[in-house]
């Protein structure tokens, strides 16, 4: 099973995955209609790119009164039918990460789907801030960048120690 | 009928009768002209006249996109602020990234005309089609990134944002444009004309979709030119790991790195202030304006030492010149505080670096009073260069506000204008034309004055496989590239995609973008049209042959050491060529049959 993978140290913050999603979506280009987010924060010059993190207890699809949200249990995504939508707008007050949310029309609730399996998001990222990977290597990359900054440290306490 | 691209609306706004309306964009001039650039310059001929004082009421200032902004195009977040320039009268189009283009467009609007004068300082609110004049007592004297702020907590806290800093509201002639507090429209003085009409900013946000014409094909000709710009070697690698400042040690290594105010073309101390050492000393992380796929913008900070704590964007390329080499300074992180203080400031960092060596030279020669500078203004001095930056700044004593007028009113003042290094009044950035030929036959025709992104020359002649030393084939080089870009400003992306993409892929992009017909001849025609009303412009406010000249010094004085020794430049072995091959007579005028071909003959 594959999940989407954000690294903030990595945003430079263009955006291009929000008109990315927007377009996949959509087919036109709106911010607003995006499922990711890049929040920038000028006063700091930082960006922090945020998504729906498909939580495996999903309140959203817990405070759900029609069903429309479910997770699938082979991808792990929690599935939007939006043809069971009431429009409640529940499951954007029951989302801790306000990653579930309204369209540029304020009426139709969207949130992310992993594109069914082929983020186009991934596509536009060429800082590498965003990946799409098997949940087993999902924090390989973090413990090997560390493991490289210690080996560092490692190979002088040797040095040290001869 | 504008089938994508273009939102189709231009927003009025009149300073003076505080009457704000929304007109339809004219579609003949979108297709002429596409956007951005070139449609603000046509705006602008038509409705001012080309003699008025720059900082004068009848002065319009234009926020223009182009029909790629608020797309996946490759860096397209370019916002194109014309005006007739502040820094000398000419034609003035200074661009920059961020994001506040796109969210012109998706609050509905291709560009704002800003008309009149406030009597008060003022900043406009659009939100989503709706338009606000608001007092900014309050923020005026702030700086550009705090008014940034302060505007976003006025309004909403995801508007993009231009605000100007204090040099613009003095109405300094180097002064700059901001945007998202950081990110500057830095050339030909454009912060005075914004603080000459007291209005301090622009804040918008909007929730409309952008569209265009054909999808399917847009986001394949998208695709295209993203790969292409991910693999090409400045842009996809180099401008991506060390910011533009990775042409330090290119541009030195060539012996084109101008130092001490051009005294000489080559700086043995450059690794100190290199692209490089930038990474490995100051850099936070790579900034990307909107939809950029290069990010070399940079986020750096100072780490140690008397300037610790600076934090900011930049400093690009230009920057680590001008504060740098060009003052003889190899102290980086003086010349990062600097940088970092001329965003706070909003003033243009090529012309207020350039304009302190000048001062450098005008005082260690005897050419000024010493008492006139408050300090020993010697080149070298990182210190002395970083007062200096800081009186322009703040316009501190006459010396400060004589700075803050540019390079060419202070040596003009002493005596010696000739120790401008500029072109129209306008500071040359960081390519020696003595070393780099066409380089300097671009400076010299530039439309706003002197500068290097009205057609990269140096792309071919350095990067490229052109002869840097030969004049063989510059003038047509020059045109060339001087047209694409003209073209390329219009359409809302960054003049980096041309390190990968030709007129071929632009056009691709701007046709199925905004469904006319265009392929790259005609994007090239349109980029020659937008030249030569520029140089209408231009000739009407005054402007003549002589005026298309570099420094006597870079036609003269001989490069003295590194690989460029010995060179000067002959500009008049270019300048002919390249009026015959723009189809304009000798004094610079285009012919009848040009305008003609161009369908301008109307603007003569």
């Amino acid at each position: 099973m594959k999940v989407l993978m954000l690294d903030q140290a990595k945003c430079t913050g263009c955006r291009a995955c929000e008109y990315a999603c927007s377009f996949e979506h959509t087919g036109k280009f709106n911010p607003l209609d995006s499922r990711i987010k890049v929040n920038e924060f000028w006063e700091d010059l930082t960006f922090v790119p945020s998504v729906c993190l498909q939580c495996e207890r999903a309140y959203c699809e817990e405070v759900c009164p029609t069903s429309a949200l479910t997770k699938n249990p082979e991808t792990g995504v929690v599935e939007l039918n939006k043809e069971k939508c009431i429009g409640c707008k529940q499951c954007i007050v029951a989302c801790p990460w306000g990653s579930i949310k309204l369209d540029h029309t304020g009426k139709e609730v969207i949130k992310c789907d992993n594109c069914g399996g082929d983020p186009a998001c991934i596509k536009v990222c060429y800082p590498g801030a965003l990946s799409y990977e098997e949940v087993e290597d999902i924090t390989n990359v973090k413990v090997q960048e560390t493991a490289t900054r210690l080996k560092e440290i490692a190979k002088d306490l040797v040095k040290g120690g001869a | 009928m504008i089938k994508g691209g273009f939102k189709g609306n231009l927003l009025r706004v009149n300073l003076t009768t505080k009457e704000v309306k929304s007109e339809a964009l004219n579609e003949e001039w979108a297709q002429k002209y596409l956007g951005g650039r070139g449609y603000g310059t046509r705006l602008l001929l038509e409705e001012i006249d080309p003699k008025v004082d720059p900082l004068s009421e009848e002065n319009k200032v234009i926020f223009a996109t182009g029909p790629l902004d608020g797309t996946l195009a490759p860096s397209s977040g370019r916002t194109m602020v014309i005006t007739k320039g502040p820094l000398n009268g000419a034609i003035a189009c200074s661009n920059a990234g961020g994001h506040f283009g796109p969210a012109l467009k998706h609050a509905g609007y291709d560009m704002i005309v800003v008309e009149g004068k406030s009597a008060e300082p003022v900043y406009i609110w659009i939100n989503k089609g709706k338009v606000e004049i608001r007092s900014a007592k309050e923020i005026w004297g702030k700086l550009a990134d705090e008014s940034d702020e302060l505007i976003r907590g006025q309004t909403h806290p995801l508007a993009e944002t231009m605000t100007i800093g204090p040099a613009g509201e003095k109405l300094s002639r180097i002064s700059s444009v901001m945007f998202n507090g950081h990110r500057a429209s830095g050339r030909t003085g454009v912060g005075a004309a914004v603080g000459s009409k007291n209005l301090k900013g622009i804040a918008v946000r909007g929730n409309e979709d952008t569209t265009v014409a054909d999808p399917e094909a847009f986001m394949k000709a998208i695709y295209k030119a993203r790969d292409i710009l991910s693999k090409d070697a400045f842009a996809g690698q180099g401008a991506a790991m060390l910011g533009t400042a990775m042409l330090v040690n290119v541009i030195n290594g060539v012996g084109a790195f101008p130092t001490h105010n051009a005294q000489d073309a080559y700086f043995p101390e450059a690794n100190k202030i290199s692209g490089e050492t930038l990474r490995e000393k100051n850099l936070i992380r790579n900034e990307g304006c909107a939809e950029c796929p290069i990010a070399c913008g940079r986020v750096t900070v100072v780490k140690s030492g008397p300037y610790k704590g600076s934090i900011g964007g930049g400093p690009e390329y230009e920057s680590v010149w001008s504060f740098g080499a060009m003052c003889g300074v190899s102290d980086l992180d003086a010349v990062i505080s600097a940088n970092h203080l001329c965003d706070k400031y909003g003033i243009d960092t090529i012309s207020m670096g350039s304009t302190v060596a000048c001062a450098m030279e005008l005082y260690e020669k005897g050419y000024m009073p010493k008492e006139d500078a408050p300090f020993e203004l010697r080149f070298g001095s990182g210190e002395a260069m970083l007062k200096a930056v800081e009186l322009a700044c703040k316009q501190e004593g006459d010396f400060g506000k004589l700075l803050a007028q540019g390079s060419y009113r202070l040596a003009e003042h002493y005596g010696h204008p000739e120790l401008s290094m500029s072109a129209k009044k306008q500071e040359f950035p960081a390519y020696d034309p003595r070393a780099i030929k066409g380089m300097g036959l671009e400076y010299a025709t530039s439309n706003r004055g002197a500068c290097h992104v009205r057609g990269y020359g140096t792309a071919v002649e350095v990067l490229g496989d052109a002869d840097q030393y030969a004049y063989e084939g510059k003038a047509a080089i020059i045109k060339t590239l001087q047209d694409l870009t003209a073209a390329l400003d219009s359409s809302g992306i960054c003049l980096f995609t041309t390190f990968g993409l030709s007129a071929n892929e632009l056009a691709e992009m701007v046709s199925t973008a905004t469904g006319f017909s265009i392929d790259a001849q005609e994007f090239m025609k349109i980029g020659e049209r937008i030249w030569n009303i520029e140089k209408l412009f231009n000739l009407k406010a005054g402007f003549t042959r002589k005026d298309d000249t570099l420094p006597p010094r870079i036609l003269s004085e001989p490069i003295k050491t590194g690989p460029s020794k010995g060179h000067v430049e002959d500009l008049g072995k270019m300048l002919d060529e390249y009026y015959q091959l723009r189809g304009w007579n000798k004094d610079s005028v285009p012919t009848d049959e040009k305008l003609k071909a161009l369908e301008v003959q109307i603007l003569k």
